[in-house]
């Protein structure tokens, strides 16, 4: 039996997500917008679908726009500030150095565009410093882009503080909440923001369907044009089975959230203290402030991508943020926006649990990064010049 | 799989690991903050390489580039191991992905980084066009500037 560990790359679709999806492909075949009934059968699970989800999240329906998913949304939001923010003078972007590449991409290309982009520390922990936000904002801040929890290190930002700065200084605030949607209460009239990006595959639901939340649909704007679909915001018929799915998938992911919570985070902590037990071993991110299911470790003195394939071969499934799996020269940019340095953040494992995984599974994982870790370490140049003094440990 | 089966093979069962405390030349290169370091160690006897060892910090293929090329190497003279080419580790391994052609450069480097310390540490003398300056990998190089 292979142990899955990757949660945060994406999750098995659920029973309930799975059932409702093959239903919906069986039964509701029509299109949503057609008149006629069979089309309007299909137009009431949307509804219905659309209102499950602005529940889970405490919205209405009407601020709801289904997408293909969190990149998609990311993208939508931040250039929808961005138009807002130009057509009145406004040309400032705040976001954070460790963005999801969908977030960070997006306003890199608006700097081109003429826009100025402040990039907030994330300290040594992961987590940025509201007072320091407060402090980046000016009179032409267009939009504040915070992610609600990240992707590799499952650092929880201080959402709630952030937007009732942000609704204070009247500054249109997006979070990207793709890792958190699910598996942390979400309240977007509690964090008081303006847009929020979600995708189904994080909670269990199917890939390629995903949600844009907007506060004000004249502050958003369409990236794709053809059709009056998602009040006019999304063009493009509406992939019906995949809402549905995700639909279940978040209503089930919120009624189990708190076992589930309980449950994944005494594995993390269970894993988090095993493998410090490895020497030279540090965790990346803020112990308390963490997603659930997240680990993410660095060992000095090896490489991730050996890592991975050697507890692959070992039937576990993790990531890591080296520069080999990422297919560019440098390492996570997570990682260095936390301050490890490129050769540390080399050697970065990512373990990503759920509710779903065994005390039994953890005591195997801790067990094989163990044996790997010093099976590689035993055949490392940079290892034997740490143990010989040659160079000195930094971890 | 993104890796041949023979890359596979030599990254889970890698041959001539370890160190040579007594080496006749010792090459390393490459360097850690771009992810990977091989570092080969010879023992020469009558212009032959007798024994071969490899250290290596890096990914599946800097490991099993490391270990095809010591194995491409070992019992050898010094000439004919002098003439060894990352394309022929590549094709001994049955190809690697292209965004990892770079380890096999470096396994070349490595072997001939060896030799001339070999040369060095016995004042031998050799052409010098044969060993490059620094790195001809644009990935390492980039990576130290």
């Amino acid at each position: 039996m292979r142990i899955y560990a990757d949660n945060a790359a994406t999750t098995k679709i659920s029973k309930r997500a799975a059932e409702a999806m093959t239903v919906c492909m069986e039964d509701l075949f029509g299109n949503p917008s057609s008149l006629h009934a069979d089309g309007q059968k299909a137009a009431e699970a949307l509804k219905a679908a659309r209102e499950s989800i602005a529940a889970n999240i405490g919205c209405t329906e009407k601020e709801i726009y289904f997408t293909s998913g969190g990149s998609e949304s990311d993208n939508q939001a931040i250039i929808s500030a961005a138009m807002y923010g130009k057509a009145r003078g406004k040309r400032h972007i705040i976001t954070t150095a460790f963005e999801h590449h969908a977030v960070l991409h997006t306003v890199r290309k608006l700097e081109k565009e003429g826009f100025e982009v402040t990039y907030l520390d994330v300290h040594g922990n992961g987590i940025v410093n509201p007072a320091e936000l407060e402090a980046a904002i000016r009179e032409d801040t267009a939009l504040v882009t915070v992610m609600y929890a990240n992707n590799e290190i499952g650092t929880i930002q201080p959402i709630d503080k952030i937007g009732e700065i942000c609704s204070r200084r009247k500054v249109l605030f997006h979070t990207d909440a793709v890792q958190a949607a699910g598996h942390i209460d979400i309240d977007v009239e509690r964090s008081k923001v303006d847009y929020l990006s979600l995708s189904a595959h994080k909670f269990h639901g199917p890939r390629g369907i995903g949600v844009l939340y907007a506060r004000k649909r004249n502050q958003l704007f369409t990236l794709i044009e053809g059709g009056a679909q998602e009040r006019s915001r999304r063009a493009g018929t509406e992939n019906l089975p995949a809402i549905v799915g995700m639909a279940a998938a978040l209503e089930e992911a919120c009624e189990k959230m708190r076992d589930n919570s309980i449950k994944a985070t005494s594995l993390r902590n269970r894993l988090i203290d095993g493998l410090l037990k490895i020497p030279h071993t540090v965790l990346n991110g803020d112990t308390a402030h963490r997603l659930p299911g997240n680990v993410n470790v660095c060992f000095e003195g090896i490489e991730g991508e050996s890592l991975l394939l050697l507890l692959d071969m070992k039937g576990i499934s993790a990531s890591s943020g080296s520069a080999c799996t990422s297919g560019s020269l440098d390492p996570s940019h997570v990682l260095l926006a936390i301050g490890r340095p490129h050769e540390i953040a080399h050697g970065s494992l990512r373990l990503t649990l759920d509710e779903s995984n065994t005390e039994s599974e953890i005591d195997t994982i801790i067990s094989s990064v163990t044996e790997v870790v010093d099976r590689l370490r035993k055949m490392s140049p940079v290892w034997d010049d740490l143990e010989k003094g040659i160079k000195k440990h930094v971890i | 799989m993104l890796y041949s089966e023979k890359v596979m093979d030599h990254f889970m069962n890698p041959r001539n690991v370890g160190k040579i405390e007594d080496a006749d030349g010792v090459g390393e290169v490459g360097n850690a903050k771009c992810g990977d370091i091989m570092k080969i160690y010879l023992k020469i006897d009558n212009d032959v390489i007798t024994d071969v060892k490899f250290n290596t910090f890096g990914c599946g293929s800097a490991i099993a580039t490391s270990s095809m090329a010591c194995e491409m190497i070992k019992g050898k003279p010094l000439s004919e191991a002098m003439e060894l080419t990352n394309q022929a580790v590549v094709e001994a391994l049955d190809g690697l992905p292209p965004q990892k052609i770079h380890c096999s450069v470096l396994a070349e480097e490595a072997v001939k980084a060896a030799v001339k310390d070999y040369y060095d540490k016995n004042g031998i003398e050799y052409d010098s066009t044969l060993f490059r300056e620094g790195s001809h990998c644009d990935h390492c190089s980039n990576a130290e500037n």
